[in-house]
């Protein structure tokens, strides 16, 4: 089979892996934690809204929360047990702020709802049909985003989807979950593509791996050959980060460019993450909702780095202790890489749907945080930004508040991968800024709906009370019309019984002056 | 038709009228604090300067010159250049009342723009056509507009820079027009006269 | 002598005639700029400004009779937008007129309440539901935190919360600069 040609992106960096320490150990299932904490929202789009209630009774996949709206996502018990609370408690963010969260207490049984006793062809569904089963189960991009999948699998009528990418490269340092993933299980990614396939009626399946995988690489190829599937390719791309970035790697395997402000959709192209593609199969296959995923437990702060299959809504506490816990060495807990991860205060957070890595980093892995330097403008970040921006024309705006200068400079399209902080001879933390200046911007956006909502609302406001002065005004009009019409009526009658009074005798007169008058 | 392209080049860059010829500063540190704007000014000086060049050899051509009135030239342009300006100014009002109100006294100053009335004696001058005349007011207002565009990108990139205190505003800002001034005396010589 | 009087006159004409001309031609009815400037402001309708209103404030600004730095609930970033609008300098708030708070919404305490309608007739977005001796309360989404309903209040039975943060509104600081400005 011919190679097919790989397509360098611009810029990004090559990265030592510390891949090796948690490969050592095939992935085992965690153990049941006492209480699954599980976040109303795990995914982009509006939280689910709670469908069970304090005190009831759930079984293992049972739907505890339903999506609200079309971006949004199902949740699930991942076991059976009581809902102990549905309260705000700390979740992975990195503003550690709570969220509201469906807390279970767990009763060891792991009894589940029922489940599909034949397990259906896939294959005899429709694409409709599939992309139904994925969204009642929840699933979302397990590759860090989680955006909604039956939402990204569901292009619209103009697009017409050519290529369906997965994205096998995982390519930020220490994170082997992916990996383990497809050694383990490659018949199911390769499957689980094929069903997304159907979904979006692509020509063709290309399966993007990093070079340093070389394991994973040979499980996927076999398993595509024993698929017999001629339209799958099991490609391997240079270790480069940041090679799993999505439109990265579309570049990589296809040598196509999506849009500056468009998706990879407007090109044809899908794509969607190995663990992603594993989950839609058992959600097709056996309705099985996302409830569990495999987590990486790694860096010198834990005594046995390894993969572990963690159930949704465990505590990191509980993670980390089955991973030998921490060492001497442990200074700083990272939720995802040291790239694109942030840090957590405390382990009493839960793993979500899409928590693919905790990083213990020790005191030797952790650069001591130390005051920046002026930029010199050298240009290092234009050089390796792999979304081919400006970095250093982002970062003068975004330091100088100028939110318009900075859009022109296509803020937005920023992946925040770090490869330009990354090579910052200054050391300038130059993410922290763009992800200022994007809340900033989201922030106004949100305040100008609100100033004009309540423009609307003043205005209609000023139009009600003009409307009800010229009501009451008409209304005082008529009364006065009513008044004097009265008073010429009465002036009339007593003219015409006065002249009846005069014509009836001449002493009258002294009662007619005093009728008109009092009249 | 070579020399028409000589008047062009002379007039936009070797003999610009801002950088070179030191005219025109007034709008040239006024206005140039956003690209935006200053590509609106730009658009209103060409319009003026090119209308007013033409409009000035006229006057000067067929009523000045037959009636041997050639000292009221000053006068004369003076009006003229104070007519084109204010029916610029009632357009522009009418087509972008945003531009009007950012460019606020600077348009009608563009009467006292020197190089508006130095474009007009200078064709007087040295005896331009009609032709030539409006060819160096048109060179001469893409001269000030090029420059001006250049200079304000310049200054938004220095309102988000380190400036040292002392050097804030317009202090910056001069400097640099010097420093712009110097690079264009490297066109020095590339066209004579 | 004459004939210089003469030819100037006749350019003047010529010119006059044009320029009126023009006028007509060119008539600018109203003045859009007082809408751009408008929705820049914020709302409130608080009256901080001194004006009446955000209109008011906007069309006095438009005016060149009020200066673009009084607008406390607008905050910095709504100077710097006037600023950039109307080709000016930003300038800080001007501190006479109040100063930046955290986004409030203003609530009732029902087992105050009286039901006396002074507040609704007091809100300029009539954020406020109730009708007279029923009780009031606070559309907390339409409140833009004016605080113009808290002086009618006969009972006192209104005070300001600050909007909680969540996820939703939450925003990343600006990364302290530490670097030294090198004056």
């Amino acid at each position: 089979m011919s190679v097919p040609a790989v397509h360098p992106f611009h810029g990004g960096l090559v990265l030592e892996g510390h891949k090796r320490i948690s490969t050592r150990h095939p992935v085992v299932p965690a153990r049941l934690p006492e209480r699954l904490v599980v976040p109303l929202q795990q995914h982009i789009g509006a939280p689910a809204e709670p469908v069970v209630q304090v005190g009831e009774r759930v079984l293992k996949g049972q739907p505890i929360a339903r999506p609200r709206g079309y971006v949004s996502a199902a949740v699930h018990a991942p076991s059976s047990g009581t809902v102990a609370a549905i309260e705000a408690r700390p979740v992975p963010h990195p503003s550690g702020l709570a969220a509201p969260c469906i807390v279970i207490e767990t009763d060891g049984e792991e009894r589940w709802r029922w489940r599909e006793d034949q397990r259906p062809d896939w294959r005899t569904l429709g694409p409709e049909a599939l992309r139904e089963r994925v969204r009642e189960a929840g699933i979302v991009g397990m590759g860090g985003a989680g955006f909604p999948t039956h939402v990204k699998l569901n292009p619209g009528a103009g697009r017409a989807i050519h290529t369906l990418v997965i994205n096998g490269a995982e390519c930020e340092p220490y994170i082997t979950c992916d990996d383990m993933l497809m050694r383990e299980h490659a018949p199911a990614v390769v499957a689980g593509a094929q069903v997304m396939q159907r979904i979006l009626g692509a020509r063709r399946i290309l399966i993007g791996i990093e070079s340093d995988k070389p394991e994973a690489r040979e499980a996927l190829s076999e398993a595509v050959r024993a698929a017999g599937a001629d339209d799958i390719r099991v490609v391997s791309v240079p270790a480069r980060y940041p090679s799993g970035g999505e439109r990265q790697l579309i570049h990589l395997l296809t040598g196509l460019e999506v849009p500056s402000e468009g998706l990879p959709a407007d090109i044809g192209v899908v794509c969607q993450n190995a663990a992603t593609a594993a989950a839609v199969l058992r959600a097709v296959t056996e309705l099985e909702p996302l409830i569990s995923r495999i987590v990486t437990v790694t860096g010198a702060g834990v005594a046995e780095p390894r993969n572990l299959e963690v159930l949704v809504g465990t505590p990191f506490a509980d993670v980390i202790d089955q991973a030998g816990g921490y060492t001497d060495e442990a200074v700083r807990l990272i939720v995802g890489g040291p790239m694109m991860g942030f840090a957590v205060a405390h382990d009493e957070v839960p793993v979500t749907k899409t928590v693919n890595c905790l990083l213990v980093a020790g005191r030797g892995e952790v650069e001591p945080a130390r005051d920046p330097l002026p930029c010199i403008r050298c240009g290092a970040c234009v050089e390796a930004c792999p979304a081919r921006l400006l970095p250093q024309q982002l970062y003068w705006y975004a330091r100088a508040k100028d939110f318009d200068r900075v859009q022109d400079y296509r803020l937005f399209d920023c992946i925040e991968c770090g490869c330009c902080a990354a090579v910052c001879p200054s050391r300038i933390p130059l993410v922290d800024y763009y992800r200022y200046a994007k809340s900033e911007i989201w922030a106004l956006e949100r305040e100008r709906e609100k100033a004009a909502r309540a423009r609307r609302r003043h205005e209609a406001r000023l139009a009600r009370l003009e409307r009800e002065r010229a009501e009451r005004e008409a209304r005082q009009r008529a009364r006065r019309e009513r008044a004097t019409d009265a008073a010429a009526r009465k002036a009339a009658v007593a003219e015409a019984l006065a002249r009846a009074g005069a014509r009836r005798s001449g002493s009258a007169e002294a009662r007619r002056h005093e009728g008109s008058e009092g009249g | 038709m070579s020399e028409y392209l000589l008047i062009l080049v002379s007039t936009v860059l070797v003999n610009n009228f801002v950088l070179v010829k030191f005219l025109g500063l007034c709008p040239f540190m006024g206005v140039s604090r956003k690209v935006e704007t200053a590509t609106g000014m730009g658009l209103a000086t060409t319009f003026v300067l090119t209308l007013s060049s033409v409009c000035s050899y006229l006057v000067s051509e067929y009523l000045l010159e037959p009636l041997g009135l050639e000292y009221l030239r000053t006068i004369a342009f003076i009006l003229v250049i104070a007519v084109v300006v204010q029916l610029t100014e009632v357009i522009v009002h009418k087509t972008s009342p945003l531009l009007y109100n950012v460019l606020g006294i600077f348009l009608p100053l563009i009467t006292t723009n020197c190089a508006v009335l130095g474009v007009a004696l200078l064709n007087a001058q040295t005896e331009h056509g009609l032709v030539e005349s409006a060819l160096y007011g048109f060179g001469a207002a893409v001269g000030f507009s090029l420059v001006l565009a250049l200079f304000a990108a310049v200054r938004e990139r220095l309102a988000a820079a380190d400036v040292p205190v002392p050097f804030q505003g317009a202090a910056i800002a001069l400097v640099t027009a010097g420093l712009m001034s110097l690079a264009f005396m490297g066109f020095a010589g590339m066209v004579r006269g | 002598m004459i004939a210089a009087v003469v030819a100037l006159g006749a350019v003047a004409a010529v010119s006059g005639a044009l320029l009126g001309y023009a006028a007509v031609r060119f008539r600018v009815e109203s003045d859009p700029i007082v809408d751009q400037i408008e929705s820049l402001l914020p709302q409130t309708q608080c009256g901080q400004c001194g004006f009446a209103g955000c209109r008011p404030y906007a069309e006095a600004i438009a005016r060149g009779e009020a200066d673009i730095n009084r607008c406390p609930p607008g905050g910095e970033h709504t100077i710097r937008a006037l600023a950039d609008l109307l080709g000016r300098d930003p300038k800080p708030l001007d501190p006479e007129r109040g100063a930046e708070k955290p986004p409030s919404v203003a609530v009732i305490d029902e087992r105050l309440c009286i039901g006396c309608t002074k507040c609704i007739q007091a809100c300029p977005v009539d954020a406020i539901v109730g009708a007279a001796k029923q009780m009031h309360t606070i559309i907390a989404a339409e409140c833009t935190g004016c605080e113009l309903c808290i002086p009618p209040c006969p009972v006192d039975c209104i005070h300001m919360e600050p909007v909680p943060v969540d996820l939703d509104n939450w925003r990343w600081p600006y990364p302290e600069a530490r670097t030294e400005n090198l004056a």
